[in-house]
């Protein structure tokens, strides 16, 4: 009890010593602390959005789109494949049910057409090695495709990992501060914008997928498109204002990969927002010849269906960079431009959980949590000092370490602390409390009921507490373990301080208590302990 | 004021198991009443379970709750929740799924928004949350998977540091806990959310300290004193652990309370929960979970195999009787 080894004293001291710094950089105000070195390290405890105000998004994609538009896709590239020379005459191609169907006229081409289709649609490829396309041939001429569940798995995989990236970009266009985009599950994407108030702009951005097309405007008559007369490679789509319907060719002049950049500016003439495009070379060249070959036509401009506006063609455009105007405000016209250089979402998301706190209320909560703590801890230290007098200072000693380390990990692995861990360190302190009360009392109970002197009193008072200790802790343990794996945010937050706060409250509790005591014990050798 | 003080006098002998009977089947009638307040009156769920939003607006000045469910009334809203927040300027609204999806959520909290902010000047939306049906069902079950594998994962943890009668026994006071908690919800229809959730976890392992230190005073006592009869046994071992209970459980309650009192209003459900878990769960391992291993028949050979011999044995004349 009282030869504690050299080492273990270092170690200890080492310990404790290592998690104040590592807790210090917390309570360093942010400007002192861009003054220091960078070579310093500087974790710190940052606050969760519920604390610090921000706003929390889940996003959830549809994978039924993925399934429609791979289905879609491979109905495309069997038309191309087929038509390569020698051409294999196809007919009664259809999408339907989850599955494609096409036949083939000519049956003696069946097997060339399984060949061509082998070279699309794989035999055994994909990343995991499965099958991604399941092909059947019925009634001899009849090829059925059907993507395989691995097939869309994976579809489906890498389209949230692109979907990631381009929210994340998109975020980032947006001009907030250290936004957290992380993937969740098979097909969530959390969103986490420190500060951002008012995440409308945000979610109509992340709605958005801006698929951006350049159309010739087919001049019908309004008489037809009233009937619904419309040629075949012909489509009827509506404006974004004031309604009204136009018909444009189904073949697009410019698609939105053709985009180079998109930013919002004012027009030149008239000072009215819009949003200038900045195309590559292939879509420079086409936009000259079009524009050179169709002087005088309008042109419609499309983004995700809706006409935003058909301007006339005046002259040639040749500099590959383009205007849209169409009733902008200075807002809308940044977020079309953010929209559009950012990317195209590869699957819609939609806002499944949103959780916006205010900075005022989020400080209202952290001033009530401070002083809710230092009220707490206040009265806690003066009621162990009343019952257990010197061993009180002890445990006064091991809770303020105690708190402090709690901080320090917590930097150290970059946990935020949020309401719920404000809960999950009250909860540790009662552990910590709870670890030397039964300590003290057994110490209490040694000198009292079996009159064994100081030291033996000590001795057998951390020995036999400890079991119970163990127990006790190893309990919370699991709990914080099942917390942390099958909970979710709010219950994670709390599990995760509950973890850290039982590994440090054990190690103060019991480790460091007992060196301040053997430390009295060798020096005074009391007889007996007033406790 | 004696120094240091003894809020628990040496050597206490009150005999705790003679009123088990009593104390028993107040607990079951406990539990009873709380099983029925779930059902019969629910709970006060929160969005975090049954799906929907909630806007939490801080006023100017105090606002009439009546008004402004008239308010809610005339935009449409008929189901909706309005509770005060700690003060009377800070309120509540919650309004359940609207029927056609998240773009009709969408819709109903900019309606709610923009209606407060203009007819109550200087009013100010504080936080906004919206949780869809989907994610709602989501995060009811895995709530509910956590609370019942942590119940499992911490009674085999005992079954294998004790004996079975010692896992049932903690079962039964982790169960009566857990339902004596809901209950207190169902009856004052504080709102749960996910933060209970937690809170609830949190007793089950407050409850559970109490009871593993009663039960390894049993176990350390059945080593040590093998010829004494196992109610005799247990009321010793209560008593021995008394002030320690005692001290404990008001430390913690001190620090509950205050937090209760000047703590963030964000988690006042969350710490009156807690403070209640510390009263039942006090009660529940003197009385309950002792008591239950008598009633399962502890042969107080249980733990003889790993007796150890020397000091031990000594101490077994040591103690002196009061």
């Amino acid at each position: 009890m009282l030869d504690f080894p050299r080492w273990k004293v270092w170690a200890v001291i080492l310990t404790i010593v290592a998690c104040f710094a590592l807790a210090i950089p917390t309570f360093v105000p942010e400007n002192i602390r861009k003054t220091w070195p960078s070579w310093v390290p500087q974790p710190v405890v940052s606050l969760g959005l519920d604390l610090a105000g921000g706003s929390y998004l889940l996003l959830e994609a549809d994978t039924k789109d993925v399934a429609a538009s791979r289905l879609d896709s491979m109905r495309e590239q069997v038309r191309s494949v087929m038509r390569r020379d020698p051409r294999v005459e196809i007919g009664d191609i259809s999408v339907q049910g989850g599955q494609l169907s096409f036949m083939v006229r000519d049956p003696s081409k069946v097997d060339a057409a399984r060949e061509r289709l082998l070279e699309v649609a794989g035999s055994g490829a994909g990343l995991t090695g499965q099958r991604v396309w399941d092909i059947s041939v019925v009634d001899s001429t009849r090829f059925v495709l059907r993507p395989t569940q691995a097939g869309l798995e994976e579809a489906i995989n890498t389209a949230m990992d692109d979907a990631r990236e381009v929210v994340d970009r998109r975020i980032n266009e947006f001009g907030t501060k250290e936004p957290t985009v992380v993937r969740q599950g098979d097909n969530r994407i959390v969103v986490q914008v420190p500060g951002l108030q008012d995440p409308q702009g945000l979610k109509k951005l992340l709605g958005t997928t801006a698929k951006l097309e350049f159309k010739l405007v087919n001049d019908i008559s309004p008489q037809q498109l009233q009937a619904g007369n419309i040629p075949p490679d012909t489509q009827v789509l509506p404006y974004a204002e004031g309604g009204g319907q136009i018909a444009v060719f189904r073949q697009a002049i410019i698609t939105g990969d053709m985009l180079v950049d998109a930013r919002q500016d004012y027009d030149p003439q008239d000072g009215t927002p819009g949003v200038t495009l900045t195309l590559d070379g292939v879509g420079s060249r086409r936009f000259a010849k079009v524009t050179q070959e169709n002087s005088g036509k309008p042109f419609a401009i499309i983004v995700d269906n809706t006409v935003i506006s058909a301007p006339r063609i005046n002259e040639p455009i040749l500099g590959g960079s383009a205007r849209i105007n169409g009733g902008f405000t200075v807002k809308s016209a940044n977020e079309l431009a953010v929209a559009l250089r950012s990317g195209k979402l590869p699957i819609a998301l939609k806002v499944v959980e949103e959780r916006t706190v205010s900075a005022e209320l989020g400080q209202d909560s952290i001033n009530k949590g401070v002083l809710a703590g230092v009220l707490g801890t206040g009265a806690l230290i003066f009621f162990m000092l009343i019952t257990y007098a010197r061993f009180g200072v002890y445990t006064t000693a091991a809770l303020l370490v105690n708190a402090v380390m709690i901080l320090g990990i917590m930097a150290l692995f970059g946990a935020a602390l949020t309401l719920p861990g404000i809960a999950g360190f009250v909860l540790t302190i009662g552990a910590a409390v709870d670890a030397n009360v039964l300590i003290n009392e057994r110490i209490r109970e040694e000198q009292r009921m079996r009159n064994r002197n100081a030291l033996a009193s000590v001795q057998f008072g951390y020995k036999e507490a400890s079991t119970a200790i163990f127990d006790a802790n190893i309990t919370n343990v699991i709990s914080a373990v099942i917390m942390f794996t099958f909970g979710s945010g709010p219950i994670r937050g709390f599990a995760v301080v509950l973890a850290i706060g039982i590994v440090t409250s054990v190690f103060t509790g019991v480790t460091f208590t007992r060196l301040l005591v053997a430390d009295w014990l060798k020096r005074n050798r009391p007889k007996t302990i007033s406790i | 004021m004696r120094f240091p003080l003894k809020l628990v006098p040496d050597n206490t002998n009150i005999p705790f198991l003679r009123y088990r009977t009593i104390a028993m089947a107040i607990s079951v009638a406990m539990i009873v009443a709380a099983i029925l307040l779930c059902v019969l009156r629910g709970f006060n769920l929160g969005i975090d379970f049954i799906g929907g939003q909630s806007v939490r607006v801080q006023f100017d000045q105090a606002v009439p709750i009546d008004q402004l469910r008239d308010k809610m009334a005339t935009l449409g809203f008929e189901d909706v929740t309005i509770q005060e927040y700690g003060s009377p300027t800070e309120i509540g609204i919650r309004t359940p799924l609207p029927e056609g999806g998240d773009t009709a959520a969408e819709a109903a909290a900019t309606k709610i928004r923009t209606a407060i902010e203009g007819s109550y000047p200087g009013a100010h939306v504080g936080g906004v949350e919206s949780v869809s049906g989907k994610v709602s069902n989501e995060l009811f079950r895995t709530g509910m998977i956590a609370l019942v594998l942590a119940m499992l994962g911490i009674t085999v943890y005992i079954w294998f540091r004790f004996e079975w009668q010692f896992a049932v026994g903690a079962l039964f006071a982790l169960f009566h806990d857990v339902a004596l908690t809901l209950g207190f919800f169902a009856l004052t229809q504080l709102e749960f959310d996910l933060n209970i959730v937690a809170a609830v976890l949190t007793i089950i392992g407050y409850s559970l300290n109490d009871t593993i230190v009663v039960y390894d005073r049993i176990r350390e006592n059945m080593r040590k004193y093998r010829k004494m009869s196992i109610e005799a046994l247990l009321d010793l071992s209560v008593n021995e652990t008394l002030s320690r209970t005692v001290v404990t459980s008001l430390s913690i309650g001190i620090v509950l309370t205050i937090l209760l009192l000047v703590g963030p209003d964000v988690i006042f459900g969350f710490t009156a929960a807690m403070l209640l878990g510390i009263v039942i769960g006090t009660f529940s391992s003197v009385y309950v979970s002792a008591a239950i291993l008598l009633w399962l028949r502890l042969k107080p050979d249980s733990f003889v195999t790993k007796v150890a011999s020397g000091p031990e044995g000594e101490r077994v004349t040591s103690r002196e009787k009061p």
